[in-house]
């Protein structure tokens, strides 16, 4: 999971991957589809103290407690102003469901192996924490998400 | 039983749920064996006591013999030799024989969980643990310890083993046992068979077997599951009773069974023992057993016992998430209801209000489900303070009372890992060297009292030690040194004592290896604090100390206080809540650029704005605006909480935030309320111990001293 490139490298020839690809801030990415759990609308979320900004908050996922990341300034690209037209991706980061906050989903992407190339070394070290790879389709670019390190790192003491 | 076990006849996918039931069966074997070792060490002088400690080994053995635990099966055969001869008095059950038994359970345990996962026990602590034993059993005097048992096992320090085969009727008069068993649905449903059990008896002696199938119904009225063969047995032996019943030992609560003895045969030769008694009638058969010489008492019926069933714990998991949504659902219907209004609404709160009450009362039964008594834990304990036993060099005795006391089987497994620690603490620290309780005039075996017991619906658990109790003196100069305080401070007993709860806080100054561990007595209080638990002392100087934890019986739900501040709902924990006022603006003071108390009741506490302590608001709630709650942390310290309305008072459901996200500092946990919405749970101690920290002055400051 954590070296989404690599993998799909190693298995090239396989059958080409199932991507979800969402806009946030004007950029587009996106996320296995085997990772997406649900796709719903933005309702006001609970703001939670203690946490970063792009944390919008939490909500209630049928009983469950889903933090809210707040996709673009988490890519430090703005701070959303969220409306009822904005959605949240519930995405599950491997222990995790983080609900993202993104403009809109774009499409289903079927990206064969070749498509998918490792990551180049970026500027910000939080934005290359957050992109496994980049995905070429025609004349686009979609950065693929690592899911495992959408929230933020846990810093606390270990009791 | 038979060392070729059902590995022959069955797959490894039928015999891997049977492994399994194994492995939860070894666990309620160890602690009926360390229970009963426990009991036993404290002058039970039941023979049954002893008769389930040995069938708590006697099984062990068995299953792993069937699994084909080699290991397990030699040392679970020790034990059992060593119980053996304690059943039958050739060793005393005195002080030092059960330590060593008790340790051997120990080594037992960890045998059964390296079993388990496939790992190993150090081959240092087996060589002592069965030396611990053969020492037991070291009477070279004769055939003390004779092994009646046949398993083919190379066992290195039985004294004098006897081949039974070998023994010509000469030397040991032979018996006619004559045996009735009928097994019951049971036998075979844990898949024992009846001629397995022959085959053991075959190897005792000559055994004839008659068949008795008259009470098999006709085909038409046959249930297949039901039993209805039962045998009668002769067996010529020379073995004695406890032989013959240790065949059906694993099978003994699932078969009917009578064993009497015969009069010998005329051709005997003449016995050496005195003559067995005349046949006795099958019904008189029971009273005959119980006088006769033996020590055991059997027993043929198992112990009256309320009938349970075993279900697997993530049904009841399951289960109390539903119930927890249910409340949830109540709550949102509750909510909808208010909002109609005429007669029709009228009728449907009464209805909304029953169906409230029952919630709670299936809230409360589901819960009642997952409770279990806190003896699992209390007699983790007991093993752990035999350890801390042999790294200090202190005697040590535990006293468990309450162990039936009943708490959420999550509460019990939250409360190790803290409970170990105050354990090992009240030991290594509490407790004086044995140099020092003689010279205080104590007996050299310091106490360590542990009891469970419910209270005001919390559970109270107390670890109470009978030490020197706290040396305060010392408390404060290691406080003042570590700079928790200053030297001049005028400090209170209580204040003293509690200043071990302080992070960075511990006694000793080279970490010694059992309390040490970089984990002090702050993180004890953490972790009970993170189940919504208290943590207080007290120690009388020479006497000793007593540490009390109050906690939920569950961790499910709360009662909690709904209020509002800057647009957010959030809950107070009812626990924690004293009282509400309004505050008046006269009664509200400044003091220094930032701090603000508030008179209540006479007492001036500081007000603390819920929402600025949260980062919701960056400028306090003026004076005089919304509502003060006053609240209490664990060690008693109250402040006033400003928040801008109060809600209700109502129950919620608790909901973790670190399943998704992580621990928040001043939150202790999440809920989900009427209208859908997450509101957070307030960790009120988190918010009285940040106010403390973000004192801006040096001068530490002592809040009513």
């Amino acid at each position: 999971m954590l070296d989404l490139a690599r993998s799909g490298h190693a298995d090239a020839g396989a059958a080409p991957r199932e991507l979800i690809t969402f806009r946030a801030a004007g950029q587009d990415f996106c996320v296995d589809a085997t990772i997406v759990k649900e796709v719903r609308a933005w309702t006001p979320a609970t703001l939670l103290p203690d946490s970063p900004d792009y944390v919008r908050g939490a909500i209630n996922l049928r009983g469950t407690i889903l933090p809210i990341v707040d996709l673009a300034a988490r890519l430090e690209l703005t701070q959303t102003q969220p409306t009822a037209r904005h959605v949240i991706i519930v995405i599950w980061d491997g222990g995790r469901q983080i609900g993202l906050l993104v403009d809109a989903v774009c499409d289903i992407l079927q990206a064969p192996q070749s498509a998918v190339q490792p990551r180049p070394n970026l500027p910000s070290e939080t934005v290359e924490s957050l992109i496994a790879a980049l995905v070429t389709v025609g004349d686009r670019m979609v950065g693929l998400l690592n899911p495992a390190n959408v929230l933020p790192a846990v810093a606390e003491e270990a009791a | 039983m038979a060392p070729k076990g059902p590995n022959d006849w069955l797959s490894q996918d039928q015999l891997a749920p049977i492994r399994v039931q194994f492995f939860q069966e070894c666990v309620e074997h160890l602690a009926e064996l360390e229970s009963g070792l426990t009991g036993l060490d404290h002058g039970d002088l039941d023979p049954e006591t002893i008769n389930t400690v040995f069938r708590a080994a006697h099984s062990i053995k068995g299953g792993a013999g069937i699994f084909g635990l080699d290991a397990l099966v030699r040392f679970a055969h020790d034990m059992e030799t060593v119980l053996a001869a304690l059943r039958s008095g050739q060793i005393q059950p005195d002080g030092p024989a059960l330590k060593a038994l008790l340790r051997a359970a120990d080594v037992l345990s960890d045998l059964v969980g390296a079993a388990r996962d496939g790992s190993a026990v150090d081959p240092g602590r087996i060589t002592a643990a069965t030396g611990e034993l053969a020492g037991l059993l070291g009477d070279p005097g004769g055939n003390a310890g004779v092994d009646e048992d046949d398993l083919d096992l190379d066992i290195d320090f039985t004294p004098v083993a006897i081949d039974l085969d070998e023994i010509g009727p000469a030397e040991a008069p032979r018996t006619h046992w004559r045996l009735a068993f009928r097994p019951l649905a049971e036998l075979y449903a844990s898949a024992n068979d009846p001629l397995m059990l022959f085959g053991e008896l075959a190897r005792l002696g000559d055994l004839s077997v008659r068949l008795d199938e008259t009470a098999t119904p006709f085909l038409q009225d046959l249930n297949p599951a039901d039993p209805h063969l039962s045998w009668t047995l002769d067996l010529h032996t020379a073995s004695d009773e406890t032989a013959i019943r240790e065949v059906f030992e694993f099978v003994e609560r699932d078969c009917e069974l009578q064993i009497t003895a015969r009069p010998p045969a005329p051709a005997a030769p003449e016995a050496a023992t005195p003559p067995p008694p005349p046949e006795p009638s099958p019904l008189a058969a029971r009273a005959s057993l119980a006088a006769a010489p033996p020590p055991t008492t059997p027993t043929i019926a198992p112990p009256a016992q309320a009938p349970t069933i075993r279900v697997d714990l993530e049904r009841v998991d399951r289960l109390i998430d539903l119930v927890s949504e249910l409340v949830i659902g109540e709550a949102t219907l509750a909510e909808r209801a208010s909002a109609l209004s005429g007669t029709a609404s009228a009728q449907l709160f009464v209805a909304v209000d029953d169906l409230r009450r029952l919630t709670r009362d299936i809230q409360e039964s589901v819960m009642a489900i997952r409770a279990q008594p806190v003896k699992s834990l209390f007699q983790r304990m007991s093993r752990l303070v035999r350890e801390v036993e042999a790294q200090t060099g202190k005697q040590v005795r535990l006293i468990t009372e309450g162990d039936e006391t009943e708490v959420d089987r999550a509460v019990i497994e939250r409360l190790t890992d803290p409970l170990t620690h105050m354990i090992r603490n009240s030991i290594d620290h509490g407790l004086e060297s044995a140099r020092g309780r003689v010279e205080a005039g104590k007996p050299v075996q310091g106490t360590v009292r542990l009891s469970a017991s419910h209270r005001a619906g919390r559970i109270v658990i107390e670890v109470a030690d009978d030490g020197a109790g706290i040396d305060r003196e010392r408390v404060r100069a290691i406080a003042a040194e570590r700079g928790l305080i200053n030297t001049a401070d005028n400090l209170g007993d209580d204040e003293i004592d509690n200043l071990i709860f302080e992070p960075g806080f511990s006694t000793m100054e080279q970490a010694s290896d059992l309390s040490g561990r970089g984990v002090g007595m702050d993180v004890v209080r953490r972790s009970v604090q993170a189940l919504g638990g208290r943590i207080s002392l007290s120690s009388r100087a020479g006497e000793g100390t007593t540490f009390s934890l109050s906690l939920p019986l569950t961790l499910a739900v709360m009662d909690g206080m709904l209020v509002n501040v800057s647009g957010q709902c959030l809950v107070i924990p009812l626990t924690a809540l004293l009282e509400s006022v309004k505050p008046e603006p006269a009664d509200v003071r400044r003091l220094g650029a930032h701090a603000e108390v508030i008179a209540i009741r006479g007492l001036h506490v500081p007000l603390i704005d819920l929402g600025a302590a949260l980062n919701y608001r960056q400028r306090p709630a003026s004076a005089g605006q919304g509502v003060a709650l006053l609240v209490e942390d664990d060690a008693g310290e109250r402040i006033a909480l400003i928040v801008d309305e109060i809600v209700e008072q109502r129950q919620v459901v608790i909901k973790s935030l670190e399943t998704n996200y992580r621990a928040l500092r001043g939150v202790a946990a999440a809920t989900i309320l009427g209208d859908g919405r997450v509101a957070l749970i307030v960790d009120v101690n988190a918010i009285i111990a940040a106010q403390k920290v973000r004192r801006p002055s040096p001068d530490r400051q002592v809040a009513h001293a």
